[in-house]
């Protein structure tokens, strides 16, 4: 039953992407290590954290497609996921600085120095330990989205109200990460890292690890995304996102449905933040800026949302432009991410694999329709892209 | 120390305005003064009481410079002198007329020798006089400086001034003043027991007074005392609670400005406008534009910056406003997710458009006469732009009301908000109604951005720091509802600003997005919920 679950999850674009995804895995660090540096197919290390950076913003993508796209919920406030993994791999690096810091306090990172705090704080406790800190980037950001989701879906709420309140959540996240005596660096955050489980994060071959990783587990989370939504369960999941009332008279618990995408969304989210750090080599509270996660959103929308695959393509897309843009017309990016959103919204609504998609199925449909006029065939069931 | 330093200087400096008067009682000064040549510190004091008693204000400077040691007797004759050093010599003054004797050398004058209690009595008598001083200013001033700083030897003084004085104001003021200084004195309980309940109502000042004398005061005043204290901390706590309030109204229709415009788009037509924020920005700009023009053309005008700001923001706004409805909103009804995402995509737009016209940093805007400065009332200050800010936020509000409730484009407004369909088939033109209504909400939004202009930085990241505010507004006061964002804004405000106090002011507004989220999960559609077929649609 299993092995039939993971069965379903492969189809054939979605076979064909991890395919990509795991080459790069291997391709792109081969050749930032192997060939020389004035090789013409050389990748240079900053360009490889450059894509290791656009990996990790394809899974907060695909992270949100799976809760936005299948399941109707638009969080505004899946940053704040993204942040919070981000942050407990950032205070395993800072734990593992020891006493390298610029005060060489072996027990207190240097902002807490800098604070006049005496003792590390109880929720620091076991961060210097790897497997604990990856632990808990899956769960704190999975216990924030179960608290979350638990009040806000058994209460029904839905729709806007529900993206409004989200984007509250990351706004108050932000304002609390501010502080000072929250603990976690204030306005600075967590940065100057040494070393990830014994090696340097400076090192090129340190960096292609990291990248090679964000690789895996964005083909990894991709499987994983693709075996839910084409389970039974996932059904459910594209009724609740378009007939919710109808869903839950058919005797289905909605909340639990949406509750259990949720967390596994926010999860997705908290690995990618956690691997975002160690490759961007900080972390501070402007990553739970609402801005943030509206702008995933867009990644989202462009590539396609409910494809699971457009929202990867979206989030390098769209973020290999801004790279390009910040760098060439800084002042005209935000024209152009503005102009993004409205040009997607109006002419593109299924975003770029969308589109693509339903054409691909049109063609079908029509393809059936006259081999139905002639008698022989039966009718294909015409896909309907759902709004 | 430093109250009694400004006390006398306070007196020098009034005694030397109006020492041209004489206030005649008919004894003159000048023989007492020459008596303190051969007098020892107690007659002296007596002799000071005598000057004073004399009423002639013209002493004040001798007074002074006697306490300050600057009182000398002529060896050859004896007579006194105050005197200033001019060189090698001294320059010799007459105390009462003030006119120059002559310079004489050092060695030919003796010094008048002066201590403690003898400048306490000169302090007293200088304070008496000024009390008694023809001019109202003067008196009240002298009455205030007994009231900050009391001592019982003024007591006498303060008595004698109440018998003469006539005007009411510095009278009450006297009243006071004696009632401090009777507390340090040793007059009988009684009247110290009255003085306490004189001076149980003079608020925070009178805490000082009383707070100062418990230490020493007699046991059978002690219950007195303890009542008086604990009325006027009440009373300030009060106070401080009326200052709560009256900063959480402020902040409250600051919000209400910001999400009233919301209101209406988002309230009424549901649409959810992320632009929200950047046309209250936008109406900051045109402020700062049309206070430029003013500045560079008619600088007379400066006081009405505003009020012509006000129109030109609201058109400014609102055509923005049709514009979008025009040209992005209208192909997305019914779909308001994606509504919020093009509107985000307008607001980047309208910031980096803004950010490019006037650049990145915040723009001067100035503040009216009018707006300026501040009043007091009763134990609370109140500036006069939060002040103009609540008056004009609420007559927004209720002009939006009327707007709403009484004119025909508002009847159509309802109309398609309520039924679409309906209003169509009676021959209302519903895109145009769309259309204007939405310009309407960014033209308030606009107006919102004049107010806000006067107490926030004008930067093209202004709109960001209301959206999500506005938004909280609207969702906790009830979507569709004016008389929810109101009742939502105030009382948002009025907690922010009650949980500041204690937890501090990012944790009470982060506790405050806690609480609305909690209370969005109790009731899904605010605090006014819209009852009926429209909350399903």
């Amino acid at each position: 039953m299993i092995s039939a679950f993971i069965f379903r999850a492969l189809k054939g674009h979605i076979l064909a992407t991890v395919a990509v995804i795991l080459g790069a895995a291997v391709l792109v660090p081969a050749s930032n290590l192997l060939l020389p540096a004035d090789h013409a197919l050389h990748i240079p290390t900053y360009v490889m954290s450059l894509m290791g950076k656009y990996l990790c913003y394809a899974l907060l993508a695909l992270a949100l497609d799976l809760v936005w796209g299948y399941c109707g919920i638009l969080s505004l406030g899946h940053g704040a996921f993204f942040a919070l993994g981000g942050y407990a791999m950032g205070m395993y690096l800072m734990r593992q600085i020891g006493s390298r810091g610029v005060y060489g306090n072996p027990d207190l990172p240097d902002f807490m120095i800098f604070l006049n705090w005496k003792e590390l704080p109880w929720f620091w406790y076991g961060f210097d330990m790897f497997p604990f800190a990856m632990l808990m980037v899956l769960f704190v950001p999975g216990l924030l989205a179960f608290v979350f989701g638990w009040f806000a879906f058994r209460s029904r709420v839905n729709g806007v109200y529900l993206s409004i309140i989200t984007q509250a959540m990351t706004y108050a996240l932000m304002l609390a990460f501010f502080r000072n005596d929250m603990g976690f660096g204030g306005n600075n955050g967590l940065t100057d890292y040494k070393e990830i489980v014994g090696f340097s994060v400076q090192a090129g071959g340190t960096r292609a690890v990291l990248f090679a990783l964000s690789a895996l587990m964005l083909a990894l989370c991709l499987l994983i995304a693709s075996a839910i939504v084409n389970s039974k369960f996932g059904k459910v999941l594209v009724g609740v996102r378009d007939a919710e009332s109808r869903v839950r008279f058919l005797g289905f618990r909605v909340e639990n449905i949406k509750l259990f995408t949720f967390v596994v969304s926010a999860m997705f989210a908290g690995i990618a933040g956690a691997l975002f750090v160690p490759q961007v080599g900080i972390i501070n509270p402007g990553e739970f800026a609402p801005a943030n996660s509206i702008e995933v959103v867009v990644w989202t929308a462009v590539g396609g949302r409910g494809t699971l695959i457009g929202p990867i393509i979206g989030a390098v897309l769209v973020n290999a432009g801004k790279s390009y843009f910040t760098g060439a017309f800084p002042e005209l990016w935000l024209f152009a991410l503005g102009g993004l959103f409205i040009a997607v919204t109006l002419f593109l609504p299924k975003g770029i694999v969308g589109t693509i998609q339903s054409g691909f199925s049109g063609r079908k449909a029509m393809k059936a329709a006259s081999s139905a006029e002639k008698g022989r065939g039966d009718v294909t069931p015409v896909a309907q892209a759902a709004e | 120390m430093t109250t009694r330093h400004f006390f006398r200087i306070l007196i020098t400096l009034l005694a030397f305005t109006f020492s041209g008067h004489s206030f005649a009682q008919g004894t003159d000064p000048k023989p007492l003064f020459d008596q303190l040549a051969d007098a020892n510190f107690n007659e002296a004091e007596k002799l000071v009481g005598e000057i004073a008693a004399t009423g002639d204000t013209r002493v004040v400077p001798a007074l002074n410079a006697f306490a300050e040691g600057d009182l000398y007797f002529r060896k050859s004759d004896k007579a006194v002198f105050a005197a200033k050093s001019a060189g090698e010599q001294l320059e010799l003054i007459d105390p009462v007329t003030g006119t120059s004797a002559g310079q004489v050398a050092k060695g030919a004058v003796t010094k008048i020798r002066v201590n403690n209690n003898l400048r306490r009595a000169i302090r007293a008598a200088l304070g008496g006089l000024t009390l008694m001083s023809p001019d109202r200013g003067a008196r009240l001033a002298a009455a205030d400086a007994i009231l900050r700083s009391p001592s019982a030897e003024a007591l006498e003084l303060v008595e004698a001034a109440l018998a003469k004085e006539t005007d009411s104001t510095v009278k009450a003021r006297m009243e006071e003043a004696r009632a401090v200084s009777l507390l340090s004195s040793d007059r009988s309980i009684d009247e110290k027991r009255a003085a306490i309940e004189t001076i149980a109502g003079l608020g925070a000042s009178g805490l000082g007074v009383l707070n100062s004398v418990a230490g020493s005061i007699d046991a059978s005043l002690k219950p007195d005392l303890d009542a008086a204290i604990t009325a006027i901390q009440n009373e300030q706590q009060l106070w401080n609670m009326a200052q709560n309030v009256w900063y959480g109204l402020s902040l409250g229709s600051v919000l209400l400005l910001a999400a009233i415009g919301l209101a209406i788009t988002f309230g009424v037509m549901g649409i959810i406008n992320m632009a929200h924020g950047e046309m209250v920005m936008l109406g900051a700009y045109s402020t700062f534009v049309v206070q430029q023009v003013i500045r560079e053309n008619a600088p007379g005008l400066f006081d009405w910056s505003l009020a012509i700001a006000l129109p030109v923001a609201f058109l400014v706004t609102g055509a923005v406003g049709l514009v979008i409805e025009r040209g992005v909103i209208r192909f997305l009804y019914g779909r308001p997710l994606e509504t919020l995402l093009a509107t985000w995509g307008v607001s980047l737009i309208l910031q980096q458009a803004i950010r490019t016209l006037f650049g990145p940093t915040n723009q001067e805007v100035g503040n009216p006469s009018w707006m300026s400065g501040s009043f007091p009332l009763g134990g609370m200050t109140i500036t006069w732009n939060r002040m103009w800010i609540v008056v004009f936020s609420l007559s927004i509000f209720v002009g939006l009301l009327l707007l709403m409730k009484r004119s025909a484009f508002g009847l159509q407004m309802r109309a398609v908000t309520q039924n679409r369909r309906m209003a169509s088939s009676m021959g209302i033109r519903t895109p145009w109604v769309d259309a204007f209504t939405f310009a309407l909400g960014s033209g308030i939004a606009g107006i919102a951005g004049v107010a806000l202009s006067q107490i926030d930085n004008v930067s093209p990241n202004l709109g960001q720091s209301y959206i999500i505010d506005s938004f909280m507004v609207v969702v906790f006061g009830g979507v569709g509802n004016l008389w929810g964002t109101l009742v939502g804004a105030l009382s948002l405000g009025v907690l922010n600003k009650f949980l500041e106090p204690s937890v501090g002011a990012v944790l009470g507004k982060i506790l405050v997005l806690v609480l609305i989220i909690l209370f969005i999960q109790k009731r899904p559609r605010g605090l006014f919920a819209l009852k009926g077929r429209a909350i399903e649609a």
